[in-house]
């Protein structure tokens, strides 16, 4: 961190160098690592977690305006295009949730009797509560 | 040409300590921090077990002033050493308040261990990583700071000195290889030791004694260049240290038999819980040299890189090791691969620190008038004929901070730019860099030859036992090996990041240093502290009571003088351990 | 075992070169040689110009970092033998300009360093009295492991974020702010909170956590960064909830 500038070219023999080398970041720089991958899959993610709320929303239009939408909802999700659509967003909605608990251990920082709990078992509550929260879903629809 | 109030040459514990005391004192003073590395990779980050300052109850200032004096083998000067003892304290407050992790008891007041040479429980330590934690605390704090201007990745080549007094440095700017006028009303030089002098040492690349060759060609004498330190436990190959900390926490050390040898050395005798001043926690000249006798007793196990004793931490189980040692353990781990809970550390004796330096007064300044200097490359002196452990950094602190607020009164009172002649000695060195070192090209040999045999022949000449015949020697070796650099090769011709020039301008110092080592310690004809003379073995108190005083003649070769040591309330004594 | 290991080592000089190349080297494999050991060697025997930074070789100057085998690693703490029988490729950190070899330029963290004030703020900012600031183990536990950063900036290397996106003050930034906001000791939460909590802070993040598996001192920044997003989140909720009670 040098009050000094480059400016004054030095004197002798030598003629001032072209300057430091900038890599430029491949466009492909996310396919080079596991974790990049990840990383771009999970941010990826959030389309289809947008794209579960306009399914729902898209439900709750139907349901509310009567059942012969309702039914013409669920032929429509029926179709094996949708289903496909669907299932790949599950796979990406329970890739980040799963990455979203995984990581709560490191946003929190639980005590007990003045001692950090160990990152796992703060990961295995939220794991814990989101299956007694879909326990209770299923429940609730099923039931 | 660029103008600072204050140049500080060293961005380690000692420089960054007179940074930030001119900043606080003098706030309207523009202060330069220039250094080769950048300050946090200063070679003070590598200090492991602690720093020694009375705080605990039924500890005195006289107690550490004592121990300090007879670890010295009463070659420190004692209105040094008592000054020291009683600024530790403020300063490692200080750093408190500014932030630094020290290890803690229960009811959050500072903890204190044990370490060799102590009487008292008086090191505090950030577990086994003070120096670090010291460091960083210091630099981040001179962060705040914005009249401290840094010179990151400059290495200072001369001294601009006229009309007796210093005017400033030239340096070179790494990343560019512009070659600059740094000027100042006041230098102080806090560039640190000189291990790199040597084959296997617990020192960095870094430590390459530029601030004592820079001084001494500028015409500030060196003192006591005869004392270099071995300390006992360094591991074997790459002479990194395994911290006293781990004898302080209870560390035995054996031999090839599983023997506690020290008791053989007149340090006491061995009890399974550490002893205050005994046994492990004697002081480190004398333990080094009780290594060298084991070997001589074929006590020792031979291995690739030389003959090694163990350190035996096993009985202190895991937990102790991993709250008290961490650091000990990760280097075991990651470079010997054994698990110091569970296996014994091959150790031997390694080249560590450098008790002469720069002759200065307790405020830092040396012969030179407006040239302070502070830290390892400094001599004031509290450290004598041998250092205890964890004396060195509150040393940092207490004397980075007297000489910073000297220099600084230095500067103030002094106005005026640097003249002409200031400034065709920077075109000359420019010149000398440029053309002479940069432009040669009919050099037939490798800088790092040069280099290994200089450190091979200082191990040879100015190892734990010396005698006069291989001083002798080892001095023609280094004559012959300066004309070597004279035509040696710098490959490296680019001026962008040149690490070559650089070492290259390191090996020159590094020779100055050594030759300056061997004519103290030639001199010196008895044994006292780090300096035993076989051919000469006792203390001779009648004709060396007194520090060594070393300046170049017109010829260029090393003139030896002495110079009486202060004694103010601790006559000359027996130095007892274990007894 | 075979006695020698080829390195390829990127070469760049300003003066003489647009971009970077590689060059070839065999030196001697042996047990206890580090990865910077080899350099050594190229540098003392072979090529004198090649240019490299290190000093302390024991992993806590932070000087060594470079990429090895395509991952940020300390040089001084990683071992030829790990890589044999080779080629062992070895490169500046990347996201980081080249200066020279195998040395970057790091001046973009110094200038954000100081921006997050890692410093300990105190209100009653006074000289030193003789006491000191008690703190208990536990206290001194709660921040110590992100006091641990050496700058090695391996976690840099390692970031995709900063390499997109420059301006993100970064993982060791960003803990060493953590390492004073959690020092009990520390009063400057409140004036960090300013410029962490912004789009180049913290938020810059998305959790890629290459930062944390790159750290070799075990500081954790990606868990630094959680942790202070959880902070700023509850900080800036509790300010529009109750803006009587901010700060
Ligand atoms: C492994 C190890 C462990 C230690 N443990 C302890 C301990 O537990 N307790 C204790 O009290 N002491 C300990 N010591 C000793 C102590 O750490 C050192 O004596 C002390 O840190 C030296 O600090 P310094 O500021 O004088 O120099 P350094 O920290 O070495 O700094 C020197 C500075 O000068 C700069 N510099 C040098 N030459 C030039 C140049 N030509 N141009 C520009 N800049 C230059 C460098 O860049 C650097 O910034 C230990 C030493 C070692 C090696
Ligand atoms: S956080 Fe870890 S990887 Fe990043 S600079 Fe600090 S020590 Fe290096
Ligand atoms: S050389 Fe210091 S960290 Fe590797």
């Amino acid at each position: 961190m040098s009050e000094l500038t480059r400016e004054s070219p030095a004197q002798g023999a030598h003629p001032l160098p072209a300057g430091p080398y900038r890599p430029r970041t491949s466009v492909f720089w996310w396919v080079r690592r596991r974790s990049y991958l990840l990383f771009v899959l999970r941010e990826l993610s959030c389309v289809f977690v947008a794209w579960f709320v306009v399914y729902l929303l898209l439900l709750v239009a139907a349901v509310h305006r009567g059942n012969d939408a309702y039914q013409g909802f669920l032929q429509w999700s029926g179709q094996p295009g949708m289903l496909v659509l669907n299932l790949v967003a599950l796979a990406f909605v329970v890739l980040h949730a799963i990455t979203w608990f995984n990581l709560a251990p490191k946003a929190m920082v639980v005590r007990l009797h003045g001692r950090r709990l160990p990152s796992r078992i703060v990961a295995a509550g939220h794991f814990t509560a989101w299956l007694v929260v879909s326990a209770l879903v299923a429940w609730l629809v099923v039931g | 040409m660029v103008d600072h109030d204050v140049v500080v040459v060293g961005g380690g514990g000692a420089g960054l300590r007179a940074a930030i005391a001119i900043a606080q004192t003098s706030p309207r003073l523009r202060v330069a921090v220039v250094s080769k590395v950048y300050p946090m990779r200063s070679h003070t980050v590598s200090a492991e077990g602690g720093a020694a300052a009375v705080i605990a109850t039924g500890d005195t200032l006289d107690e550490h002033a004592h121990d300090t004096v007879s670890g010295s083998d009463w070659l420190a000067d004692q209105d040094a050493v008592e000054a020291f003892v009683a600024e530790a304290p403020r300063e490692l407050l200080a750093l408190e308040h500014w932030g630094c992790p020290w290890s803690r008891l229960p009811d959050g007041e500072v903890a204190v261990r044990a370490f060799g040479g102590m009487r008292k429980m008086r090191t505090w330590f950030a577990a086994d990583k003070t120096g670090f934690h010291l460091l960083h605390t210091l630099f981040q704090t001179s962060l705040k700071y914005a009249q401290i201007a840094r010179y990151d990745e400059w290495y200072v080549t001369t001294l601009l000195v006229d009309e007796d007094r210093v005017h400033g440095v030239v340096g070179i700017e790494l990343a560019t290889g512009r070659v600059e006028a740094i000027t100042g009303r006041a230098v102080v030089l806090c560039t640190g030791g000189c291990g790199r002098v040597f084959p296997f040492t617990t020192n960095g690349n870094i430590k390459t004694g530029d601030g004592m060759a820079l001084a001494y060609r500028a015409g500030a004498p060196l003192k006591d260049m005869e004392f270099v330190q071995y300390h006992p436990t360094g591991l074997p190959f790459t002479g990194i240290l395994i911290t006293e900390a781990a004898r302080a926490e209870g560390g035995w050390l054996i031999n090839k038999d599983g023997y506690r040898y020290l008791q053989d050395y007149d340090l006491g005798t061995p009890s399974p819980t550490p002893v205050l001043r005994s046994m492990e926690l004697g002081p480190r000249d004398r333990l080094s040299q009780a290594f060298v006798h084991e070997q001589e007793k074929g006590r020792t196990v031979d291995t690739p890189y030389g003959p090694v004793v163990y350190l035996d931490l096993r009985h202190l189980g895991a937990a102790m090791i991993d709250s008290k040692l961490p650091f000990v353990r990760e280097l075991c781990l990651s470079y010997e691969r054994i698990d110091p809970v569970h296996e014994l550390i091959p150790v031997r004796p390694v080249q560590h620190y450098m008790m002469g330096g720069v002759h200065t007064d307790l405020d830092g300044a040396t012969g030179l008038p407006g040239l302070y200097a502070a830290g390892e490359v400094a001599c004031v002196s509290i450290n004598g004929a041998n250092r205890l452990g964890s004396n060195s950094l509150p040393e940092l602190l207490v004397f980075g901070r007297r000489a910073g607020i000297a220099a600084a009164e230095f500067a103030a009172a002094h106005r005026g730019r640097p003249g002409p002649v200031v400034r065709s000695r920077v075109a000359d060195e420019r010149r000398r860099l440029e053309h002479d070192l940069l432009a040669r090209r009919d050099g037939r040999e490798r800088i790092a030859e040069i280099r290994t045999e200089m450190q091979h022949t200082m191990e040879g000449s100015a190892g734990i036992y010396r005698e006069a015949e291989s001083i002798v020697k080892g001095a023609d070796r280094l004559r012959e090996l300066r004309e070597r650099l004279g035509k040696a090769t710098v490959e490296d011709t680019s001026r962008v990041f040149n690490t070559e020039l650089v070492a290259a301008l390191e090996l020159e110092a590094m020779l100055d240093v050594s030759e300056t080592m061997l004519a103290c310690a030639l001199r010196r004809e008895e044994s006292r502290g780090a300096h035993q003379r076989t051919d000469f073995p006792n203390r001779d108190d009648a004709r060396y009571l007194a520090h060594s005083l070393v300046s170049r003649n017109p010829t260029g070769s090393p003139r030896v003088d002495h110079l009486p040591v202060t004694i103010t309330r601790w006559p000359p004594g027996e130095r007892v351990y274990g007894r | 075992m075979p006695d020698t290991i080829t390195l390829q080592v990127a070469r760049y000089r300003p003066d003489a070169d647009a971009a970077p190349t590689t060059q070839e080297y065999v030196v001697p494999l042996r047990e206890e040689w580090a990865v910077l050991d080899g350099l050594n060697y190229i540098k003392d025997r072979l090529d004198g110009t090649l240019s490299f930074r290190w000093s302390c070789r024991m992993g806590i100057c932070g000087s060594c970092g470079m990429t090895v085998n395509g991952n940020p690693v300390l040089t001084c703490g990683t071992f030829l033998t790990d890589y044999a029988p080779g080629p062992i490729r070895i490169e500046p950190l990347a996201n980081f300009p080249v200066v020279r070899d195998l040395v970057v330029e790091i001046e973009d963290f110094l200038r954000k360093l100081p921006a997050v004030k890692p410093w300990l703020v105190r209100e009653d900012e006074q000289g030193v009295d003789d006491v000191e600031f008690l703190q208990t183990p536990a206290q001194l536990a709660e921040y110590q492991q992100y006091s641990m950063c050496i700058n090695c900036m391996l976690c840099y290397a390692a970031c995709p974020v900063y390499a997109l996106e420059p301006d993100f003050l970064g993982p060791a930034a960003i803990a060493l702010a953590q390492r004073y906001n959690l020092d009990s000791r520390d009063q400057g939460a409140h004036q960090r909170l300013d410029l962490l909590a912004t789009a180049q802070g913290v938020w810059a993040c998305t959790y890629v956590g290459e930062c944390t598996s790159a750290c070799p001192k075990g500081v954790d920044p990606a868990g630094a960064i959680q942790r202070y997003k959880l902070t700023a989140a509850t900080r800036t909720l509790r300010s529009v909830l109750m803006p009587w009670a901010a700060r």
